[in-house]
């Protein structure tokens, strides 16, 4: 895959540029307001540069060089922190910046007065009929305007070479269109009216042909518009789950701001009863608030939520807001079509059932001629095992010339079969010629569906062989489609046609199930054919012969049960049932109303894609809550740090408590502050990557992450503020 | 310590663990409104109560009704409390002829009897008369208890009941009137009549005659050198007082020492039921809870949380009591344990109950809001007087007061559901409950009033004339004494570190602020808790749930439980006890 999103910004050093720049911009109080916790950091550090500067006056409260410090170094929290936001920011705004390139004002050719209906354009002076064949482009009236003036519901042309200049529907004409400015994906795609290949979004090249699209999207509300603003993040609103976070985050404040303020009248008595020592100083409360308050994840929860978007975006799939990429991660049933994503997109022949006794190299060549036309997948399959398996001399269709009798014919709807009528003068197939030596005239050979070809057999006036309907039957049970193959009216064998299931997509399903998460196959197949083909792909449940009504019935039975559902699209009749879905993905490929309906669009229109966004989804909810323990577990570090030293001239004995051992009561107290600084730095590449994440059972992944980050974050800072004292004592400060 | 001392609390905590499911599972049966064998005695009295009443029990009141209920009817038992205190000179049953108490102690006990804390300014036998100790302190020591009982049935439902299930109209958590009286008349008064005839067997008095005076078989002087040949013994209804005071988590003494006196805690007997009643409630409940949801595990894994922080605490008590108290070896006393000396710190101690019993009973009445005492906790060593300290600074939820101390329990577990559910990415829930910001704001303003609550009052009074007046022993040890009084109102315990004179305008306001905040500003938000979790629908548990029934989730619930309550006291606690115990 080859995705403009997927390289490196080539330049780093301009990201992280920016993201210093931005850090500053953003000490604006407006907006440090929406982060209660780095609000209040922000204005501890206003307060301690205040001390300062009184204390540089002369009337401190403590060495102004001391204070200076305190204040530097809080100032570097916050900034620290807005780095963080500025730098998960920094990346997606790079990537807005690129497709923002491809969105550039361009022409358009609007059709004049256009209004569809039916096939017709009408135009003030005449109705062009747009009925393919009768159909002259030239008739077309046509006004070149400005993309930016073609409004929801005009009608458009374009042809090779032009840059589609809003998104829409196809009309009319069939063309290839480069997408990769939005997919990043370099071979060109069909494009097609009707079906579900009819959406095309605008900034995209036409590569062949014509066009005429229906726009769908006014300027600026257009796909690429929104994607800019989804990457940009400059709608971006706080997830629910982020705002329950918050609240928590901004409890844990107040709680720490009630604790540091009553500190002063507590010292206060204490220095007044013990007679001895000076009250703690607003500085050294100040450092306490922001040492206790969960400046960790309270500096790096925007970078958080902002990189499980961006991720997204890595894996090529644009969510449409923070709440659905969170509501992946909570899903707990996922519906997945089979084809495509759990089993290959074709089917092959695997095996050839010869009945009514005839020879399975009759029942071979018999098969071969019948597919020799057929261009489906399938049909080559056939053509391939008759080779492989029977040894049968390849055959194409360049047979023709040769016997120029040979007529191929073509699967329809309505016959449900297909095959080829043979000459006389072709040379007798499987050894057993017919009576005139050679094949007898008008040798019919078809292969289809089982109960159009027993019908066929029926009005043959042929009788149906004995072992034929067990043979049909035992393939689809294993799950298989079963081919009849007749020669003349006659039940020749059975091509056993098998669904591939895709390799180690029963190991993902059997991870899925470690995380509770039940999977539901989808098909159109036959129930029989369905239950095979779960039990082989190893799925939860199936819904067989899935009608759009019964897909969107199904989600709310799964929803009314309290669940929450993801699921997959891309046709027009997906889309009730993806804005049903919790988390509804459609392909990228899909048409309008589809890619409308749902919360994310995959443009790789990869169906599979689904497990990796509900990792995602997973993954953003683990580091927030790691970060979040990580933080709380800080705090009892730095009371043994801080507490001995606040009050260190009140009672010395309080110095038991240094159990760090920290050099003096100021380089405790800094060295707290600086460790507090520092470690947000320290964990910024893992808000951006997110925690590593492992398909585990919740026990599990709860065991290992309070271990690492709840244990490891009650040990670090001891030996974090430990070093970072011993650094300040090398340097022959505040000893 | 000794092996006699240990094998007696592992003794107790076997016990309370055996009795547990029994009880659990009655008061099971009473809250599911399921038939039990008491139907056929109190059944015609409960509906003859609700006809009295005009209740309809069958009507289901939602968050808010439920919490104007409770508010009101408190508010009334608070009125006549405080109306009875301020009359019982005119009133009868009141031989020793007490006067009337003051407004603002008539208020402080009120308010104090009527939210479950027991907090007393006064002293029972000098200043209340039998009516008054009867009508307004027994009763709400009853009512008081079925409160918290009620509320955390509500909290229960919430949690069982959904939108997919109910058929009736969704968010209801039951009947406040109905859960009154059901705890009231099933659950309490049949167990404080089986307690109080056992502790009368053991001779605590239960008698309306006057004081009496008895003759001392040791004639002593008083501190004027005044002989002194007699002495007024107080009686008065006790035992019928002392079984619910212990079994309501109440923890008011009828006498002003408490379980400490004679006639309210004669034997080592009668201590242990005592003891037992203290936490057998709150134990019984978590069983209850597990029953009522439909895994009892859930309810055994909050039981095994609390015994086993119970347990740590206990012993740790037990070890600095124990070890004795060098300033007291320093003078001469001896703190060796012999077969004739009990050893270890017995300054205001009982001899009949000694060191264990004693460090047992200071770590258990803390543990839960209950705050009676069998010694002084005043005379602890500052590190067995941190340990009732810290056990009311988790706020009450180690076992807790009846009712009270689960809910407030289950508001850490929905804390640690939290956190731990990100930790396993998903959105966090809780026996299938999603927890999301209503709940955490809820939470987490339930969690954070009680310490602002503590260490602003206490700040107020080191720092103001009138709160700083009545500390006979300033420094670490006075600002502890503060600090426990501040924390035991402020948690509903009642229990006094004494050695501050809290009977002043000053001290019985604030207290009495201090009580009526953490009873009903915790009480309200919890049943608004309730009302939006029975609201939401039941998600089905997965393998992608996080289990609230393992011993990491139990140890998980332990350490959130521990780090709360040591962010938000660790500075105070350095500047009382913590120093105390390094000056020593």
């Amino acid at each position: 895959m080859n995705t403009p999103f997927k390289k490196q910004s080539n330049s780093r050093r301009a990201l992280y540029l920016r993201a210093v720049k931005d850090a500053f911009i953003k000490l604006d109080p407006r907006s440090m307001v929406r982060n209660p916790v780095m609000f209040v950091v922000e204005v501890g550090s206003a307060l301690t540069t205040f001390l300062w500067l009184q204390a540089l006056i002369g009337t401190g409260e403590a060495p102004a060089g001391f204070i200076g410090a305190v204040a530097i170094w809080l100032w570097f929290t916050v900034l620290f922190a807005n780095f963080s936001e500025a730098l998960a920011e920094g990346r997606g705004k790079a990537q807005a910046e690129a497709l923002r390139r491809t969105r550039r004002e361009t022409s358009a050719r609007r059709v004049k007065g256009s209004k569809v209906e039916g096939w017709k354009v009408e135009s003030s002076s005449r109705t062009v009929n747009l009925q393919p064949s009768t159909f002259n482009l030239a008739d077309i009236p046509l006004e070149t305007v400005s993309s930016t003036s073609l409004r929801q519901d005009d009608l458009y042309f374009v042809e090779t070479g032009d840059i589609l200049p809003a998104d829409g529907e196809v009309v009319e004409g069939i063309a290839s269109v480069d997408e990769s400015a939005v997919t990043g994906e370099s071979a060109p795609v069909i494009r097609e009216s009707g079906g579900d290949r009819s959406a095309v979004t605008g900034g995209t090249r036409l590569l062949s042909d014509w066009l005429i699209v229906r726009v769908t999207a006014n300027p600026g509300e257009g796909f690429l518009d929104r994607m800019i603003g989804l990457i940009e993040g400059a709608k971006r609103h706080k997830t629910p789950n982020e705002i329950a976070l918050n609240i928590l985050l901004a409890a844990f404040t107040i709680i720490f701001l009630g604790v540091c303020i009553t500190l002063l009248p507590f010292s206060l008595y204490s220095v007044e009863t013990s007679g001895q020592g000076t009250p703690i100083t607003i500085t050294v409360l100040i450092a306490l608030l922001v040492c206790l308050i969960p400046t960790t994840i309270g500096g790096l929860l925007s970078a958080i939520g902002i990189a499980g978007m961006d991720r997204m975006i890595q894996q090529n799939v644009i969510a449409m807001s923070g709440r659905a990429v969170e509501a992946a991660g909570d899903v707990d049933v996922l519906l997945l079509d089979k084809t495509g994503t759990i089993t290959l997109g074709n089917r092959q022949a695997v095996e050839l059932i010869p009945v009514d006794g005839c020879s399975p190299q009759e029942l071979a060549e018999v098969s071969q001629l019948a597919s020799l036309a057929d261009e489906t997948p399938e049909g080559r399959s056939i053509v391939v095992l008759a080779k492989e398996k029977y040894g049968l001399r390849g055959r194409s269709v360049a047979e023709t010339d040769e016997h120029p009798g040979m007529r191929f014919i073509p699967f329809s709807a309505q016959t449900r079969m297909s095959g080829v009528d043979l000459p006389p003068t072709f040379p007798p197939i499987g050894g057993t010629p017919s009576p005139n030596g050679g094949e007898e005239s008008g040798t019919q050979i078809r292969k289809g569906a089982p109960d159009a070809m027993f019908r066929l057999i029926e009005d043959a006036g042929s009788r149906t062989p004995a072992d034929l309907k067990p043979a049909v039957d035992a393939i689809a049970r294993s799950g298989g489609t079963p081919l009849v193959v007749t020669r003349n009216g006659r039940a020749v064998g059975v091509v056993h046609l098998k669904d591939i299931v895709k390799g180690g997509i029963k190991e993902r399903f059997a991870q899925l199930r470690k995380m509770g998460i039940k999977t539901v196959m989808i098909t159109g197949d036959n129930p029989l054919t369905a239950a095979a083909i779960a039990a082989e792909a190893g799925v939860d449940d199936f819904l067989a012969q899935a009608t759009p009504e019964a897909k969107l019935k199904l989600i709310r039975e799964y929803q009314s049960g309290g669940r929450l559902v993801a699921m997959t699209g891309d046709g027009t009749n997906d889309a009730p049932a993806l804005a049903q879905a919790d988390v509804a993905v459609a392909m990228n490929t899909g048409t309008q109303p589809a890619r409308e309906a749902a919360n994310m669009i995959d443009l790789d229109s990869n169906p599979t894609k689904l497990i990796q966004i509900v990792e995602i989804g997973k993954q953003l909810l683990m580091t927030r809550g790691a970060l979040t323990t990580f933080s709380i577990s800080n705090d009892i570090a730095k009371y043994f740090a801080i507490i001995p030293a606040a009050f260190a001239s009140t009672y010395p004995v309080l110095g038991g408590l240094n159990v760090m051992r920290l050099a003096t009561p100021q380089s405790a107290i800094m060295s707290a502050v600086i460790f507090n600084a520092l470690i947000i730095i320290a964990l910024i590449p893992l808000a951006l990557r997110g925690v590593p994440y492992r398909p585990l059972g919740a026990s599990q992944l709860l065991r290992d992450n309070l271990l690492i980050y709840g244990l490891g974050g009650l040990v670090a800072p001891f030996i974090g503020i430990k070093l970072v004292d011993l650094l300040l004592a090398a340097l022959h400060l505040y000893g | 310590m000794t092996l006699n001392g240990i094998l007696q609390i592992a003794v107790y905590l076997a016990i309370l663990i055996l009795l547990a499911r029994p009880l659990g599972a009655f008061m099971a049966r009473v809250y599911n409104g399921e038939r039990t064998f008491l139907d056929w005695l109190l059944g015609p009295v409960e509906r003859l109560i609700y006809r009295l009443a005009g209740v309809d029990p069958a009507q289901e009141m939602n968050w808010k009704t439920y919490a104007v209920a409770m508010q009101i009817f408190n508010l009334l038992g608070l009125v006549v409390v405080y109306a009875l205190q301020r009359l019982q000179q005119v009133l009868p049953l009141n031989p020793q002829g007490m006067a009337a108490v003051s407004p603002d102690s008539s208020f402080n006990t009120a308010v104090s009897f009527a939210t479950n804390t027991n907090w007393q300014g006064y002293g029972g036998e000098m200043t209340m008369s039998y009516l008054t100790q009867m009508l307004a302190l027994t009763v709400q020591n009853f009512v008081s208890a079925a409160t918290g009982m009620a509320i955390l049935v509500a909290f229960i439902r919430a949690l069982i009941r959904s939108p997919q299930t109910s058929s009736g109209k969704a968010g209801g958590l039951g009947n406040f009137w109905v859960d009154l009286t059901r705890t009231t008349l099933y659950i309490l008064l049949p167990l404080a009549l089986i307690l109080s005839l056992a502790l009368v067997s053991q001779g605590v008095v239960q008698t309306f005659s006057p004081y009496q005076t008895a003759n001392l078989l040791q004639p002593t002087v008083d501190g004027s050198g005044n002989p002194v040949t007699s002495q007024l013994l107080a009686l008065g209804p006790a035992a019928s007082q002392i079984a619910i005071k212990q079994l309501g988590t109440n923890g008011g003494g009828f006498f002003n020492a408490n379980s400490a006196h004679p006639f309210e805690n004669p034997t080592p007997f009668s201590n242990l039921l005592e003891m037992l009643s203290i936490l057998l409630i709150p134990a019984a409940l978590c069983y209850t809870f597990g029953k009522m949801v439909g895994d009892t595990r859930q309810g055994w894994a909050l039981l095994a949380a609390m015994t086993i922080l119970l347990a740590v605490f206990i012993f740790g008590t037990y070890i600095a009591e124990a070890a004795g108290n060098p300033r007291l070896a320093a003078l001469g006393a001896d703190q060796q344990t012999t077969s004739l000396n009990p050893g270890g710190n017995m300054e205001g101690k009982e001899v009949r109950f000694g060191v264990p019993n004693s460090a047992l009973w200071a770590t258990a009445t803390t543990a839960a809001s209950n705050g009676s005492v069998n010694a002084m906790h005043d005379s602890f060593t500052p590190l067995g007087g941190l340990i009732p300290l810290v056990m009311m600074h988790f706020g009450e939820v180690i076992f807790g007061g009846v009712g009270s101390g689960l809910y407030g329990m289950l508001i850490f577990v929905i804390v640690a559901v939290f956190v731990a559910g990100l930790m396993v990415g998903r959105t966090p829930e809780y026996l299938g409950k999603k927890i999301e910001a209503y709940e955490m704001k809820m939470a987490s303003l339930l969690i954070l009033i009680m310490p602002l609550t503590v260490l602003f009052l206490t700040a107020l009074a080191v720092i103001t004339t009138p709160g700083k007046a009545t500390v006979y022993n300033p420094g670490p040890h006075g600002f502890s004494e503060i600090l426990y009084a501040f924390t035991s109102q402020g948690n509903n315990n009642g229990s006094a570190f004494a050695g501050l004179s809290a009977n002043t305008p000053f001290y019985n306001l604030t207290g009495g602020i201090a009580m009526l905040i953490s009873r009903y500003w915790l009480a309200v938000p919890t049943l608004a808790l309730a009302g939006s979790l029975a609201r939401k629908k039941k998600v089905p548990a997965s393998a992608g749930t996080l289990p609230t029934h393992t011993p990491l989730f139990i140890a998980w619930l332990i350490a959130i439980v521990l780090i709360v309550a040591a962010l938000n006291f660790i500075p105070a606690l350095a500047l009382g006890p913590i120093v105390e115990h390094l000056m020593l």
